[in-house]
Protein backbone atom coordinates (compact mmCIF):
# COMPACT_ATOMS: atom_id res chain seq x y z
CA UNK A 1 0.00 0.00 0.00
CA UNK A 2 1.10 3.47 -0.12
CA UNK A 3 3.52 4.97 2.71
CA UNK A 4 3.04 8.38 4.18
CA UNK A 5 5.53 9.74 1.90
CA UNK A 6 4.29 7.66 -0.95
CA UNK A 7 1.44 10.18 -0.75
CA UNK A 8 4.09 13.16 -1.49
CA UNK A 9 5.48 12.24 -4.35
CA UNK A 10 2.18 11.59 -6.02
CA UNK A 11 2.09 15.04 -5.02
CA UNK A 12 5.15 16.13 -6.05
CA UNK A 13 4.24 13.97 -9.76
CA UNK A 14 0.93 15.70 -9.98
CA UNK A 15 2.83 19.11 -9.30
CA UNK A 16 4.89 18.47 -12.02
CA UNK A 17 2.38 17.42 -14.46
CA UNK A 18 0.78 20.52 -13.53
CA UNK A 19 3.31 23.00 -14.41
CA UNK A 20 4.24 21.16 -17.28
CA UNK A 21 0.30 21.17 -18.46
CA UNK A 22 0.47 24.88 -18.01
CA UNK A 23 3.11 25.94 -19.53
CA UNK A 24 3.19 23.42 -23.01
CA UNK A 25 -0.76 24.93 -23.18
CA UNK A 26 0.38 28.11 -23.39
CA UNK A 27 3.57 27.57 -25.56
CA UNK A 28 0.91 26.02 -28.27
CA UNK A 29 -1.93 28.61 -28.19
CA UNK A 30 0.19 31.96 -27.43
CA UNK A 31 1.18 34.35 -29.95
CA UNK A 32 4.78 34.45 -30.81
CA UNK A 33 5.89 37.52 -33.01
CA UNK A 34 8.91 38.57 -31.30
CA UNK A 35 11.14 41.33 -32.16
CA UNK A 36 13.80 42.66 -30.55
CA UNK A 37 12.60 45.82 -29.07
CA UNK A 38 9.77 43.52 -27.36
CA UNK A 39 12.81 41.06 -26.41
CA UNK A 40 14.82 43.76 -24.56
CA UNK A 41 14.98 43.44 -20.49
CA UNK A 42 12.19 45.15 -18.51
CA UNK A 43 13.95 47.91 -16.80
CA UNK A 44 11.01 50.29 -16.05
CA UNK A 45 11.11 52.13 -19.61
CA UNK A 46 14.89 52.65 -19.43
CA UNK A 47 17.41 51.30 -21.49
CA UNK A 48 19.05 48.35 -20.00
CA UNK A 49 22.83 49.53 -19.37
CA UNK A 50 25.61 47.48 -18.25
CA UNK A 51 25.59 44.37 -16.35
CA UNK A 52 23.20 43.04 -13.79
CA UNK A 53 26.01 41.83 -11.24
CA UNK A 54 27.53 44.76 -10.29
CA UNK A 55 29.86 45.42 -7.89
CA UNK A 56 28.88 46.66 -4.29
CA UNK A 57 31.32 49.57 -2.85
CA UNK A 58 33.44 47.88 -0.22
CA UNK A 59 32.44 50.59 2.32
CA UNK A 60 29.26 49.19 2.50
CA UNK A 61 30.32 45.98 4.33
CA UNK A 62 32.82 47.65 7.23
CA UNK A 63 29.31 49.99 7.86
CA UNK A 64 27.10 46.77 7.96
CA UNK A 65 29.74 45.21 9.94
CA UNK A 66 29.77 47.68 12.81
CA UNK A 67 26.05 47.85 12.62
CA UNK A 68 25.59 44.37 12.67
CA UNK A 69 27.75 44.53 15.91
CA UNK A 70 25.61 47.36 17.89
CA UNK A 71 22.43 45.76 16.46
CA UNK A 72 23.44 43.00 18.47
CA UNK A 73 24.06 44.80 22.05
CA UNK A 74 20.60 46.19 21.95
CA UNK A 75 19.53 42.37 21.21
CA UNK A 76 21.16 41.47 24.54
CA UNK A 77 19.81 44.69 26.26
CA UNK A 78 16.24 43.63 25.59
CA UNK A 79 16.33 40.16 28.01
CA UNK A 80 18.77 42.42 30.06
CA UNK A 81 16.25 44.77 30.44
CA UNK A 82 13.47 42.64 31.37
CA UNK A 83 15.30 40.74 34.23
CA UNK A 84 16.90 44.24 35.57
CA UNK A 85 14.76 44.48 38.59
CA UNK A 86 14.81 40.81 39.72
CA UNK A 87 18.60 40.62 39.61
CA UNK A 88 19.61 44.56 40.85
CA UNK A 89 23.00 45.28 41.06
CA UNK A 90 24.41 42.15 39.60
CA UNK A 91 22.53 42.51 36.30
CA UNK A 92 23.76 46.40 36.39
CA UNK A 93 27.48 45.99 36.55
CA UNK A 94 27.40 43.04 34.32
CA UNK A 95 25.95 44.98 31.39
CA UNK A 96 28.05 48.65 32.07
CA UNK A 97 31.40 46.03 31.62
CA UNK A 98 29.74 44.90 28.45
CA UNK A 99 28.61 48.13 27.23
CA UNK A 100 32.39 49.82 28.13
CA UNK A 101 33.77 46.94 25.75
CA UNK A 102 31.67 47.78 22.86
CA UNK A 103 32.36 51.29 23.65
CA UNK A 104 36.31 50.90 23.49
CA UNK A 105 35.53 49.29 19.78
CA UNK A 106 33.17 51.77 19.35
CA UNK A 107 35.77 54.21 20.06
CA UNK A 108 38.63 52.23 18.17
CA UNK A 109 36.14 52.67 14.94
CA UNK A 110 35.76 56.17 15.18
CA UNK A 111 39.03 57.27 15.86
CA UNK A 112 40.46 54.84 12.74
CA UNK A 113 38.12 56.78 10.89
CA UNK A 114 35.98 53.78 9.97
CA UNK A 115 32.66 56.08 10.52
CA UNK A 116 33.37 57.95 7.78
CA UNK A 117 32.31 57.70 4.14
CA UNK A 118 35.48 59.16 2.78
CA UNK A 119 38.11 58.44 4.99
CA UNK A 120 40.08 61.60 5.95
CA UNK A 121 43.63 60.69 5.22
CA UNK A 122 43.44 57.88 3.14
CA UNK A 123 46.88 55.89 3.07
CA UNK A 124 47.70 55.79 -0.79
CA UNK A 125 50.21 52.80 -1.17
CA UNK A 126 53.78 54.46 -2.33
CA UNK A 127 56.21 52.63 -4.11
CA UNK A 128 59.69 53.15 -3.42
CA UNK A 129 61.91 51.88 -6.04
CA UNK A 130 60.45 50.69 -9.70
CA UNK A 131 58.03 52.45 -12.05
CA UNK A 132 54.62 52.35 -10.97
CA UNK A 133 51.06 53.30 -12.44
CA UNK A 134 51.62 56.29 -10.35
CA UNK A 135 55.17 57.07 -12.01
CA UNK A 136 53.66 56.91 -15.09
CA UNK A 137 50.39 59.20 -14.02
CA UNK A 138 53.26 61.46 -12.60
CA UNK A 139 54.88 61.32 -16.17
CA UNK A 140 52.27 61.82 -18.17
CA UNK A 141 51.34 64.73 -16.37
CA UNK A 142 54.36 66.38 -16.44
CA UNK A 143 54.50 65.69 -20.54
CA UNK A 144 50.94 67.38 -20.62
CA UNK A 145 52.64 70.39 -18.42
CA UNK B 1 3.69 27.93 -32.05
CA UNK B 2 0.62 30.02 -31.77
CA UNK B 3 -1.48 27.46 -33.11
CA UNK B 4 -4.83 29.23 -32.24
CA UNK B 5 -3.79 32.53 -33.46
CA UNK B 6 -5.69 33.36 -36.12
CA UNK B 7 -4.68 29.97 -38.24
CA UNK B 8 -8.19 28.85 -38.67
CA UNK B 9 -10.76 29.44 -41.74
CA UNK B 10 -13.65 31.33 -40.74
CA UNK B 11 -17.54 29.69 -40.78
CA UNK B 12 -16.92 26.76 -38.49
CA UNK B 13 -19.00 26.33 -35.71
CA UNK B 14 -16.16 24.82 -33.50
CA UNK B 15 -14.40 27.86 -33.60
CA UNK B 16 -17.19 30.18 -32.78
CA UNK B 17 -17.78 28.18 -29.63
CA UNK B 18 -14.11 28.56 -29.02
CA UNK B 19 -13.72 32.18 -29.74
CA UNK B 20 -16.69 33.05 -26.57
CA UNK B 21 -15.05 30.75 -24.15
CA UNK B 22 -11.60 32.40 -24.90
CA UNK B 23 -12.87 36.25 -25.38
CA UNK B 24 -14.57 35.94 -22.33
CA UNK B 25 -11.93 34.45 -20.62
CA UNK B 26 -9.57 37.15 -21.79
CA UNK B 27 -12.19 39.96 -21.26
CA UNK B 28 -12.35 39.01 -17.79
CA UNK B 29 -9.24 39.23 -16.61
CA UNK B 30 -7.90 42.36 -17.85
CA UNK B 31 -4.49 42.77 -16.04
CA UNK B 32 -3.67 46.26 -16.41
CA UNK B 33 0.57 47.67 -16.49
CA UNK B 34 0.93 49.99 -13.00
CA UNK B 35 1.62 52.99 -13.88
CA UNK B 36 0.33 56.52 -14.18
CA UNK B 37 1.73 59.83 -15.27
CA UNK B 38 -0.03 63.04 -14.16
CA UNK B 39 -3.47 63.73 -12.34
CA UNK B 40 -5.42 61.27 -14.13
CA UNK B 41 -3.43 58.31 -12.56
CA UNK B 42 -4.87 59.77 -9.57
CA UNK B 43 -8.44 59.14 -10.63
CA UNK B 44 -7.03 55.90 -11.82
CA UNK B 45 -5.87 54.83 -8.66
CA UNK B 46 -9.32 55.96 -7.24
CA UNK B 47 -11.26 53.59 -9.65
CA UNK B 48 -8.95 50.80 -8.68
CA UNK B 49 -9.49 50.74 -5.23
CA UNK B 50 -12.42 49.70 -2.64
CA UNK B 51 -14.75 52.34 -3.39
CA UNK B 52 -14.80 51.56 -7.35
CA UNK B 53 -13.30 48.64 -7.60
CA UNK B 54 -12.03 47.24 -10.67
CA UNK B 55 -11.36 44.14 -9.77
CA UNK B 56 -15.24 43.22 -10.06
CA UNK B 57 -14.17 43.75 -13.97
CA UNK B 58 -11.00 41.35 -13.22
CA UNK B 59 -8.78 44.55 -13.63
CA UNK B 60 -6.03 44.87 -11.71
CA UNK B 61 -2.93 46.19 -11.87
CA UNK B 62 0.63 44.16 -12.57
CA UNK B 63 4.29 45.87 -11.87
CA UNK B 64 5.70 44.31 -15.01
CA UNK B 65 4.76 44.68 -18.48
CA UNK B 66 5.56 40.50 -19.37
CA UNK B 67 1.90 40.07 -17.32
CA UNK B 68 -0.29 42.77 -18.44
CA UNK B 69 -3.26 43.14 -20.72
CA UNK B 70 -3.79 46.74 -20.97
CA UNK B 71 -1.66 49.64 -20.87
CA UNK B 72 -3.85 52.37 -19.44
CA UNK B 73 -2.19 55.70 -20.73
CA UNK B 74 -3.02 57.98 -17.45
CA UNK B 75 -1.84 61.62 -18.18
CA UNK B 76 0.24 63.84 -20.02
CA UNK B 77 2.55 62.15 -22.34
CA UNK B 78 5.54 64.47 -21.59
CA UNK B 79 8.01 63.88 -24.91
CA UNK B 80 10.56 62.27 -22.78
CA UNK B 81 7.79 60.04 -21.50
CA UNK B 82 6.73 59.13 -24.84
CA UNK B 83 9.80 57.00 -25.95
CA UNK B 84 9.65 54.92 -22.73
CA UNK B 85 5.66 54.15 -23.24
CA UNK B 86 6.94 52.93 -26.48
CA UNK B 87 9.33 50.32 -24.74
CA UNK B 88 7.02 49.59 -22.23
CA UNK B 89 4.22 49.13 -24.64
CA UNK B 90 6.79 47.44 -26.83
CA UNK B 91 7.75 44.57 -24.28
CA UNK B 92 4.15 43.84 -23.69
CA UNK B 93 3.06 40.18 -24.47
CA UNK B 94 0.65 40.23 -27.10
CA UNK B 95 -2.62 40.79 -27.50
CA UNK B 96 -2.18 43.87 -26.20
CA UNK B 97 -4.58 46.50 -25.77
CA UNK B 98 -3.93 50.37 -24.88
CA UNK B 99 -6.43 52.67 -23.03
CA UNK B 100 -6.03 56.60 -23.46
CA UNK B 101 -7.27 58.10 -20.29
CA UNK B 102 -7.79 61.64 -20.46
CA UNK B 103 -7.49 64.78 -22.90
CA UNK B 104 -3.42 64.83 -22.91
CA UNK B 105 -3.26 61.33 -23.82
CA UNK B 106 -5.77 61.66 -26.24
CA UNK B 107 -4.66 64.23 -28.19
CA UNK B 108 -2.19 66.24 -26.05
CA UNK B 109 -5.31 68.30 -24.05
CA UNK B 110 -4.12 71.55 -22.54
CA UNK B 111 -0.75 71.81 -23.93
CA UNK B 112 -2.39 71.38 -27.38
CA UNK B 113 -0.89 74.36 -28.73
CA UNK B 114 1.50 75.85 -26.62
CA UNK B 115 3.19 72.35 -24.57
CA UNK B 116 6.73 72.41 -26.33
CA UNK B 117 7.26 69.30 -23.98
CA UNK B 118 4.11 67.02 -24.52
CA UNK B 119 3.17 64.61 -27.17
CA UNK B 120 0.11 65.49 -29.37
CA UNK B 121 -1.78 62.43 -28.37
CA UNK B 122 -0.18 58.69 -27.34
CA UNK B 123 -1.68 57.32 -30.89
CA UNK B 124 0.85 59.28 -32.38
CA UNK B 125 3.55 56.15 -30.83
CA UNK B 126 1.05 53.31 -29.92
CA UNK B 127 -1.71 51.93 -31.31
CA UNK B 128 -4.72 53.05 -29.25
CA UNK B 129 -8.03 50.94 -28.90
CA UNK B 130 -10.21 53.17 -26.53
CA UNK B 131 -9.92 56.89 -25.60
CA UNK B 132 -11.07 57.86 -22.23
CA UNK B 133 -12.07 61.60 -22.94
CA UNK B 134 -11.63 64.18 -19.74
CA UNK B 135 -9.68 65.90 -17.61
CA UNK B 136 -9.56 63.95 -15.87
CA UNK B 137 -12.40 61.35 -16.37
CA UNK B 138 -14.46 60.53 -13.57
CA UNK B 139 -13.53 56.86 -12.45
CA UNK B 140 -17.16 55.83 -13.63
CA UNK B 141 -15.95 57.43 -17.18
CA UNK B 142 -13.00 55.35 -17.05
CA UNK B 143 -14.86 51.64 -16.17
CA UNK B 144 -16.51 52.68 -19.51
CA UNK B 145 -13.65 52.65 -21.04
CA UNK B 146 -12.58 49.22 -19.80
CA UNK B 147 -15.89 47.79 -20.75
CA UNK B 148 -15.94 49.34 -24.11
CA UNK B 149 -12.56 47.35 -24.26
CA UNK B 150 -14.36 44.56 -22.71
CA UNK B 151 -16.80 45.07 -25.57
CA UNK B 152 -14.34 45.44 -28.26
CA UNK B 153 -12.29 41.87 -26.91
CA UNK B 154 -15.52 40.14 -27.00
CA UNK B 155 -15.94 40.23 -31.22
CA UNK B 156 -12.54 39.48 -32.01
CA UNK B 157 -12.04 36.53 -33.15
CA UNK B 158 -9.64 33.44 -33.95
CA UNK B 159 -10.31 33.33 -37.64
CA UNK B 160 -7.66 34.45 -39.90
CA UNK B 161 -7.94 38.14 -40.68
CA UNK B 162 -9.02 38.46 -44.66
CA UNK B 163 -5.91 40.06 -46.75
CA UNK B 164 -8.06 42.06 -48.84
Amino acid sequence: MLTEFGRVLIFLIVGLIFVALGLVTAWLIRPNRPYPSKLTTYECGETPIGDTHVRFNIRFYVIALIFLLFDVEVVFLFPWATVYKDLGWFAFIEMMVFLAILFVGYAYVWRKGDLDWDKPEPKIPRYERGFGVREHQLVEEEVAL
Amino acid sequence: MGLLDQKFENGNIIITTADNLLNWARLSSIWGMQFGLACCAIEMMATGASHYDTDRFGVFFRGTPRQSDVMIVAGTVTLKMASRIKTLYDQMSEPRYVISMGSCSNCGGPYWEHGYHVLKGVDRIIPVDVYVPGCPPRPEALIEGIMKLQEKIRNESLAKKKTA
